[in-house]
């Protein structure tokens, strides 16, 4: 394949898969603020929001450098076109109410503590840095996320059938974390991050623990959706761009 | 949600070794695990603190502030028992 002979392509397509989960999901939990349901947990949702954000910039940089043509972590966040973005579906997903924001937080940071686990031994000795500063974050994200599966899936009626909709609305979007592109093969091969497949055992273990606590029924694993990573992403996409990169399109170059 | 069940919880953090648990401020929480990551996420996020203490504020016994006379007054004018009234012995640097 001719991408594999240029690995500063491959890099650069493999910080922004990295990065966009990074800056779409806080862009989504950023949403949260002036909306969450009670003072304390809106900052901790716009906290993690700031994570992300702060994760995205870092691997941004790392991006601009590796490919060279002068575009700025700014550029690569605000002036891309949707099909340019490489996040996975799951994190573009729609707030919905409290509880299918914490199960999407969930699933995905349960995916991505174990990514960060392996990426902190990359032969990529930047990345590697990154991913280790990065872990703790995540660490104490998913703790926190984790717990509210647990308090709304084991809490009352009303908030355990929000919990398992949540859950079962958003299992089709899992399949994507566990599955690999070019970009990924080229990544495992070369010892830059892992392989995703191998993810997939230790998140049913994670997850199943947590969901059993939870009395949440794992759904069945049937049809999955993909092709977020490859720049296919859902109708949502759109709307949430368009809100983060109004400021930028329609004041180009604006700063304050 | 109804969150208005939460109960309010004191938050104290430790700034650093060696250092006491100072109050900082109190917040609502469902329990004590929800209290402890609220507070570190309100209270700890420049770097203010290397250990947090959460307690119920019903479990806090406080004075009755119109007994302040008779707690507090009759200190006022015995100065004698504020290590200052004593000489330091010539050679003693910190005591």
């Amino acid at each position: 394949m001719s991408l594999s002979r240029d690995p500063g392509g491959m890099r650069f397509a493999y910080l922004l898969q990295l990065g966009d989960n990074a800056l779409i999901l806080g862009q989504r939990l950023g949403e949260w603020v002036g909306h969450a349901p009670e003072l304390e947990e809106e900052l901790a949702l716009a906290n993690f929001a700031l994570d992300y954000i702060g994760q995205a910039r870092a691997l941004f940089t790392l991006a601009a450098e590796t490919e060279g043509r002068g575009r700025s972590e700014d550029d690569l966040a605000f002036l891309r076109d949707g099909m340019d973005y490489r996040n996975v579906l799951l994190v573009e997903q729609p707030n919905g109410n409290f509880a299918d924001t914490l199960a999407r937080q969930f699933l995905f940071e349960s995916f991505y503590q174990i990514q960060l686990e392996a990426l902190a031994e990359s032969s990529d000795t930047q990345l590697a840095q990154l991913a280790q500063k990065v872990e703790k974050e995540i660490r104490y994200h998913l703790r926190h996320t984790a717990q509210w599966v647990v308090r709304l899936g084991d809490g009352t009626e009303l908030s355990h059938q929000r919990m398992q909709h949540a859950i079962d609305g958003l299992w089709r979007f899992t399949g994507e974390l566990f599955s690999a592109n070019a970009v990924d093969h080229w990544a495992a091969e070369s010892a830059v991050g892992p392989s995703p497949p191998s993810l997939q055992r230790p998140w049913d273990t994670l997850v199943d623990e947590v969901l059993e606590e939870a009395t949440i029924a794992r759904p069945e694993s049937g049809w999955m959706a993909s092709g977020g990573k490859d720049g296919r992403h859902s109708e949502h996409m759109g709307h949430l761009l368009a809100d983060m990169q109004f400021l930028q399109r329609a004041y180009p170059g604006a700063t304050w | 949600m109804d969150t208005h069940g939460w109960p309010l919880f004191e938050i104290f953090i430790r700034a650093k070794s060696g250092l006491s648990h100072r109050h900082v401020g109190s917040l609502h929480a469902a329990d004590s695990v929800m209290a402890l990551d609220h507070a570190r996420d309100l209270y700890t996020r420049r770097g203010e603190g290397v250990s947090i203490w959460a307690v119920e504020s019903r479990s806090i016994h406080a004075s009755d502030p119109a007994e302040h006379a008779q707690l507090f007054e009759p200190a006022e004018d015995k100065i004698y028992r504020h290590p200052t009234f004593y000489e330091v012995p010539e050679g003693v640097d910190n005591l």
